[in-house]
């Protein structure tokens, strides 16, 4: 059973433990820091990579405004001539932040879409990142002759079932991803 | 001015912490049977609450944080100091409240110790820290006054949950209810039922 | 109680969700779907069995006093070491489950096994204390997420059987207490006949 408590072993015993468990925590930082920041590393990638065509070379991260925020982007080049540009752009959805990195061409189409993160309800906003009625939609999507918003705001965008909320903060970071670099490919 | 009543409104009832956000869910079942003691605790974590998130928010911001004073992210800490902290204060709001306002402690004393292991507390403590909230502008960080706010907020969401709750098991105490739905069952079915009417709230955000 | 017994009484005679009734916070919130649901029980299993070996083993030299703030340092630690390998390896799992990984600190659960076994038992017995109520509750968790995610989405571990939605409040918020009620009242049905 415990020990019996005055004052000494009660200040040995709380600073034993919690020496100890610092000890262990800084090794297990310091352990995990690499493979931490490259799994990060390693999404932000994978999110560039398919939302750009394929065989581009990815240029370093450039800082822009979109939607009157800081983010960045990052050109696609082939043979040395700019082809497609990824955006990051976040939004505010129906749980909270949601972030995209949006691929687009020079001519203004999105080339195609993927979801960062996001905190939306599983089942309903979370659709957004696997329901291929929804994501199928951006492939090829011509901001020239559709309407960058949900049909329900008469636009073109189909919304997710029951999660419009979500939808138009899809449609919204698409939106602001396309105006932030509409300049930059004259 | 608009802000501050949308944090309101959102943390009360579109997304109520007990009925949407599941925090805090043990003491809302285990002390809910009588809407005396429901609402002395709902007291109580209201103010454990507010004083957590307030302690927590500056100590995230001048110790973990790599801007605060020791310029390294310390954030992998965060866990650990909330969680101490948090037991901390309760007892020194035991301890001041025993001293100097007994009356209080006599109303409010019997729940102290038991919301330590509230998890609305910390979870409201690292939710304010680590997550980007949207109240109808873009996502962003809360600053402190926000974050209190908030935090008060939801501890009055909590109240409002947890006297809801209350009054309506001190009914079903009186019904007949078959044999296998009898005490908490019964209660939780009866939460679902509750919760379904807030989700007509989320219509408001 | 043989070292058999120690194992299996998580999952009928103690099981930590429809008997103790205990950790009802992540059992509703992360049970959406079977995959979220086993993995928030495996994570709290982790914690369980480390934080019970270790409390064995300090219980004897813990004045009694200070074993509350003692025991929470030790399962603060490990929870944290916890966070800093899902982040590395699962990080999919990692946001998926949010602040309900940061939350097992205080799943009444763990605090609870360290100071109702933990502090009286042996290093190995407090093991399989942790493994037998750890896997009661990934069991509990599991059934959860399965049911709510058949009603809610018509599919089972991600696996489709039906076309279009399912009974969209089964995921949301109502969905989790009435389920939860509904198998309470069916296990009690089952503890009555036996």
């Amino acid at each position: 059973m415990a020990a019996k408590s005055n004052l000494t072993n009660m200040a040995l015993v709380l600073s034993a433990t919690c020496l100890i468990c610092a000890a262990i925590l800084g090794c297990v930082y310091a352990v995990t820091a690499a493979p931490i920041a490259e799994t990060n590393a390693n999404i932000q990638k994978a999110a560039i990579a398919a939302v750009l065509p394929e065989g581009v070379e990815v240029s370093e991260a450039v800082p822009i405004k979109v939607g009157g925020e800081d983010s960045e982007y990052y050109v696609g080049t082939k043979d040395g001539a700019p082809v497609a540009y990824a955006v990051k752009s976040t939004t505010s959805g129906f749980g909270g932040a949601l972030t995209l990195m949006v691929g687009l061409t020079p001519d203004g189409k999105v080339y195609n879409t993927s979801v960062l993160s996001h905190t939306e309800t599983p089942g309903l906003g979370a659709k957004c990142t696997s329901d291929p009625a929804f994501t199928a939609q951006w492939k090829g999507f011509d901001t020239g002759s559709k309407i960058l918003s949900v049909k329900k705001d008469g636009g073109d965008v189909d919304a997710i079932t029951a999660s419009t909320i979500t939808s138009r903060a899809y449609t919204l970071a698409v939106k602001n991803a396309y105006e932030a670099v509409k300049g930059l490919a004259k | 001015m608009m802000e501050i009543l949308l944090i309101i409104v959102s943390a009360i009832f579109v997304n109520n912490v007990v009925l949407a956000q599941f925090l805090g869910i043990c003491p809302f079942l285990g002390v809910s049977k009588k809407t005396s003691t429901a609402a002395g605790m709902s007291a109580a974590v209201c103010f454990v609450i507010t004083l957590a998130t307030l302690v927590t928010y500056l100590l995230n911001k001048y110790l973990l944080l790599p801007t605060g004073i020791f310029k390294v992210d310390l954030t992998f800490l965060q866990t650990i100091l909330f969680i101490l902290v948090i037991a901390a204060l309760v007892q020194m709001v035991e301890i001041v409240l025993k001293k100097s306002a007994p009356s209080l402690y006599q109303a409010l004393g019997i729940y102290l110790p038991l919301i330590t292991t509230n998890c609305a507390v910390l979870g409201v403590a690292i939710n304010v820290v680590t997550k980007q909230f949207t109240f109808g502008g873009a996502p962003h960080m809360l600053g402190l006054g926000d974050a209190v706010i908030y935090a008060f907020a939801t501890s009055l969401g909590y109240g409002l949950a947890m006297i809801l709750f209350s009054g309506l098991r001190e009914h079903l105490e009186l019904n007949d209810v078959p044999k296998e739905f009898k005490g908490l069952p019964i209660a939780l079915i009866t939460v679902g039922i509750l919760a379904m009417a807030f989700m007509g709230f989320s219509g408001i955000a | 109680m043989s070292k058999m017994q120690l194992i299996t009484k998580g999952f009928v005679k103690d099981n930590p969700t429809f008997v103790l009734l205990l950790g009802m916070c992540p059992t509703l919130a992360t049970t959406t779907s079977a995959i979220n649901g086993l993995s928030m029980g495996l994570a709290t299993l982790f914690v369980l069995v480390l934080s019970n070996m270790a409390i064995s083993l300090v219980a004897k030299v813990t004045p009694d006093k200070v074993h509350i703030p003692v025991y929470i340092v030790v399962i603060a630690t490990f929870v944290t070491v916890l966070q800093l390998l899902m982040q590395a390896f699962t990080p999919a799992i990692y946001s998926a489950l949010g602040v309900f990984i940061p939350l097992i600190v205080v799943n009444c659960i763990i605090l609870g096994r360290a100071e109702a076994f933990a502090s009286k038992h042996n290093v190995i017995d407090s093991a399989l204390d942790g493994i037998g109520v750890g896997l009661g509750f990934v069991v509990s968790l599991t059934v959860i997420g399965i049911v709510r995610e058949i009603l809610g989405s018509g599919s089972v571990f991600g696996w489709k059987f039906i076309t279009g939605d399912g009974i969209l409040a089964f995921i949301m918020a109502p969905g989790a207490f009435l389920v939860l009620g509904y198998l309470m009242v069916l296990f009690n049905k089952y503890l009555a006949k036996k």
